[in-house]
């Protein structure tokens, strides 16, 4: 990467995002034809599986990275791996806010265990809070960084053993009750998601640039004050 | 028997002498599955069905097995033993599989005892439930051992490897109970034989980035 | 406004607060790292003055 776009990577990136989301955004309200099941409150579908797409980039993005750390052993991978998780955890609180939301307009109630994904992303959750537990409770070092990456690599992996965990539940705890349609989109419908899609996948790109940086300012501070001292 | 599973065998028959003469886990596990199962009891409603018992086994073994996995590197921390371990010329996933096959004997003499008290207390012990156990032992004794190696080296040890285990133990207990109350338990025993060996093959392969400084 | 559409609002919004929030964890951050800067600044600059 050229300097120049290393550091104006996340400003180009930040209207990119502003850009997309105000025509996704737009495009959901005014374009794409109401649900003719759900009425508009299916409309928060253009926001709620964009967030959970972009959560599930970023931790697989943290795994990516975390199998680079591994791999080749340069620590600056693990500050790259930790904030991909970061926005993933971000993301994930968003889809669960969101998918709540639309489980009290459809169903009535604000959570349903039926609703695979979301409890999917009840599960991720608490898993990958746990990871924030563990890097605190470590001392800095490439010991640190190492557990880090595997615990990131096993996230991928608890990803679809959990799925299929969910699915074998469900005709174990509750019937299948309710069903959410499935991919039978109008093009208009379908044009207006990938449209929001890659306006969140812009965001927390962004974000996570900014938030790299951030840290990086971090590091470097604590070890000028190290030799200064 | 010699090279890596002449390793393996010697330091799972090291842990397994060591609680011999300490007798530090076994007996708390002990303890603690049928403490569990009687509590149970009097949390279960009276009119609960015998559904309900069969979960709450599977919740006494999942904690059960908890006391163990802390029990496993936190004792070798204290004792300083764990660096001697690390630095002792066998190859460090050897290490993970003595450790792994320690726990999974831990756990089987927890429960011979759970199973005939549940069978006691509250429901039959089907060949399903024991096929289920079996398996899960494989998988709780697979991951939980990288997961305690991970914790060995933070400051809180005991408090963090719950919360690390948990949620990757949901599909655990998934499978588990499963194969215990479902009309068709073939499902759930493949699910879980097919967690074990994912999650073996990765803790397997990833020990080695645990534990090295 | 029927009901669908105010939750389809809330639903938009809390992505929306929480950008926003991001942006104030940020700028707090940012000063932070203001501050901190600043302090190590003026220990260089003492220690230039003693050694000078």
């Amino acid at each position: 990467m050229s300097t120049s776009l290393r550091n104006n990577g996340p400003a180009l990136l930040s209207l990119t995002a502003a850009a997309l989301l105000v025509a996704g955004l737009s495009l959901a309200i005014f374009w794409a034809p109401e649900d003719a099941d759900q009425g508009i409150s299916q409309k928060i579908f253009y926001v709620h599986v964009p967030v959970a797409l972009t959560s599930y980039a970023a931790f697989f993005w943290a795994a990516w990275k975390a199998l680079r750390l591994l791999w080749k052993g340069d620590e600056r991978h693990d500050l790259e791996s930790y904030t991909a998780v970061h926005m993933g955890v971000i993301f994930g609180v968003l889809t669960l806010v969101t998918g709540s939301i639309w489980a009290k307009v459809s169903w009535g109630q604000w959570w349903v265990w039926s609703e695979r994904q979301l409890t999917l992303f009840l599960i991720l959750f608490l898993f990958y809070s746990a990871y924030f537990m563990l890097r605190y409770s470590t001392d800095p070092g490439p010991r640190r960084s190492r557990t880090s990456a595997v615990y990131a690599l096993f996230g991928v992996a608890l990803i679809p053993v959990s799925f299929m965990a969910i699915r074998l539940a469900e005709g174990l705890i509750h019937p299948v009750v309710f069903k959410r349609d499935g991919p039978d989109m109008e093009g208009s419908m379908f044009l207006t998601f990938c449209v929001c899609l890659a306006a969140m996948l812009a965001l927390a790109g962004a974000l996570y640039l900014i938030e790299l940086s951030g840290k990086r300012a971090d590091a470097s501070l604590r070890e000028l004050r190290e030799r200064l001292a | 028997m010699t090279g890596y599973l002449g390793d393996v065998a010697a330091l799972a028959r090291k842990d397994l002498l060591v609680e011999l003469r300490t007798r530090d886990t076994v007996p708390a596990m002990l303890l603690f599955v049928v403490a569990a199962l009687v509590v149970f009891h009097f949390a279960l409603p009276a009119e609960s069905s015998r559904l309900a018992a069969s979960g709450m086994l599977w919740i006494a073994l999942l904690f059960t097995a908890l006391l163990a996995l802390v029990r496993a590197f936190v004792g070798e921390r204290e004792q300083g033993t764990l660096d001697g371990l690390i630095l002792a010329p066998c190859d460090r996933s050897a290490i993970w599989l003595g450790k792994t096959l320690s726990v999974l004997a831990f756990l089987l003499f927890a429960e011979a005892v759970a199973l005939p008290a549940f069978a006691l207390f509250y429901e039959n012990v089907t060949w399903e439930l024991v096929a289920g156990v079996a398996l899960a032992n494989v998988g709780i004794a697979a991951v939980g051992t990288l997961l305690g190696a991970m914790a060995a080296a933070a400051r809180a040890r005991e408090l963090l490897l719950p919360l690390l285990f948990l949620p990757v133990a949901i599909p655990l207990v998934v499978g588990g109970v499963g194969a215990t109350v479902a009309d068709d338990p073939g499902r759930y025993l493949a699910f879980l034989a097919l967690y074990d060996l994912i999650f073996a093959i990765l803790s397997w392969a990833s020990f080695e980035y645990v534990v090295t400084e | 406004m029927s009901t669908g559409e105010k939750y389809l609002w809330a639903a938009y919004l809390v992505v929306f607060a929480a950008v926003l929030l991001y942006v104030v964890l940020i700028t707090l951050k940012v000063g932070r790292l203001e501050r901190e800067l600043a302090s190590l600044a003026e220990l260089a600059r003492d220690r230039e003055a003693r050694s000078g």
